[in-house]
């Protein structure tokens, strides 16, 4: 099926109906596995059992990134190729990349405060975060300002191709700024530094998220759909009434 | 004349006249930089230590309120209209807006700031640094912000939305005019990265921000 196929809402939700449950029983499988690992794998020798925030951490600092990736591919399907689904997609994937985001910052201050001594230090990292929270905010307000769903979607489409521009820049000028937070130890030149150990829960654990992710992202897409129906209903509801009654 | 000169003069005659609001935001500056020995005591080494920081803030602060109104009284008057119609680009209509903001309120912003630096005790060499730093990051300010007055002119909303959707862009512009300030006034760092890429950020914010605020009116007015 072509991506041209999916602009018939209806198509959509019916491809949607199918795949759902199919990506709610991997996410839950893999989530499953994930943690048993998780509880297996060792712990740290100076950090003991606090290290197992990382499991969570990670992986939902990962999706918070990718949320804005998922916007800006949405960004450019709704302003270059008017895909009519683009702007339900990039509705729907901001409340979700912020509350990953929000999720990241929230584990990252309980493992702060064991670890560093503190729950929230102005660090590069940290700070980009917060930063990337607070950029998701002003998208998701704009979304909400907006009368009409289709120009709300085309303003919050030129605001996420901006951000996506800036959020490189805002990172390497925050980490300028003061940094306190490990540098990247996965990806990196010279292979990673993380024992297998623990680095295999982390990759099961970051694909069980990602599969929540896009099983959250097609639902909320569903909903969206389904609340422009409603919108679109009741406005030729009220037309009709109105008419009815002149 | 050029019509892009026409759109500057234009400009800058309605913002110094009656019911333009130029010197608003030096106004709005003087009073942000009183509140701030209020609010941190009258410390005279603290405020000298802070005062470029202070300085910087003021200046965001004020470059950004005056920008709500810049899209939106065209728009209600219908020189919008006429300005996305017309055969100059809508880029280079909005780059002609943006310059005269800047020549009305970012510039007398710079010109009162060493005033504001002696009652903040930064010494006058010092002065100059900062005001270096503003004179060459205020256009990156003006030019971020036209997406976000454009954002709020194409959704009819103003006022705290443009600040939630401008803020988070302008922080690169604030850690490297602050810090670009600092390490030419105390050092020990070169002042010389920190300025480079300060102007760097306001070049490329003199291209994207055109750009960006046009594709917004367009697609919220269509």
């Amino acid at each position: 099926m072509a991506v041209i196929d999916l602009a018939n809402p209806t198509r959509f939700l019916s491809l949607v109906q199918r795949v759902l449950p199919w990506l709610w029983g991997a996410a839950l499988i893999v989530f499953i596995i994930g943690l048993m690992q998780t509880f297996n794998a060792p712990d740290d020798y100076q950090q003991g059992a606090t290290v197992k925030i990382m499991y969570i951490h990670v992986p939902a600092a990962w999706l918070g990134m990718m949320g804005w990736s998922v916007m800006s591919v949405a960004a450019l399907g709704t302003l270059v190729w008017r895909h009519p689904l683009a702007d339900v997609a990039g509705k729907a994937a901001a409340p979700i990349g912020a509350a990953f985001t929000f999720i990241c910052l929230i584990t990252g201050a309980l493992w702060g405060r064991p670890t560093w001594g503190t729950y929230w230090v102005w660090d590069a990292r940290l700070t980009s975060m917060l930063v990337l929270l607070l950029l998701y905010l002003g998208v998701i307000a704009l979304y909400w300002t907006a009368e009409d769903p289709g120009r709300g979607s085309r303003a919050a489409a030129v605001l996420t191709l901006v951000g996506a521009i800036n959020l490189p820049i805002i990172k390497f000028s925050v980490d300028w700024w003061n940094t306190l937070h490990q540098p990247a130890s996965i990806m990196r030149t010279g292979g990673t530094a993380i024992a297998p150990s623990i680095l295999y829960p982390l990759l099961v654990m970051a694909l069980g998220f990602t599969l929540l992710f896009f099983a959250l992202h097609f639902a909320a897409m569903r909903n969206e759909i389904l609340r422009r129906r409603v919108r679109t209903m009741r406005l030729i509801q009220a037309q009709t009434l109105a008419e009815a009654r002149a | 004349m050029t019509p892009f000169t026409a759109l500057v003069l234009r400009d800058m005659r309605l913002a110094v006249r009656v019911g333009g609001g130029a010197l608003m935001g030096a106004l709005f500056f003087l009073i942000v930089v009183t509140m701030m020995p209020f609010a941190v005591g009258p410390d005279l080494k603290l405020l000298a230590r802070i005062g470029p920081a202070i300085l910087w803030l003021g200046a965001l602060l004020a470059t950004l309120l005056a920008l709500d109104r810049l899209f939106a009284t065209d728009h209600e008057d219908g020189s919008l209209d006429l300005l996305m119609m017309g055969r100059m680009p809508l880029e280079l209509a909005i780059a002609g807006k943006g310059v005269a903001h800047w020549l009305t309120t970012g510039l007398p912003l710079v010109m009162i700031s060493p005033v504001l630096g002696l009652m903040l005790n930064v010494e006058l060499k010092a002065m100059g640094v900062v005001a270096l730093t503003l004179i060459v990051g205020t256009p990156a300010l003006t030019f971020i912000g036209l997406i976000g007055a454009a954002l709020s002119v194409a959704l009819r909303r103003g006022g705290l939305l443009l600040a939630v959707l401008v803020l988070p862009l302008t922080i690169p512009v604030l850690i490297f005019g602050v810090s670009a300030a600092n390490a030419g006034i105390v050092g020990p760092e070169p002042f010389g990265p920190p300025f480079t890429i300060l102007c760097a950020l306001s070049l490329m914010s003199l291209v994207v921000g055109p750009f960006a605020a046009a594709a917004a009116l367009r697609f919220g007015l269509e």
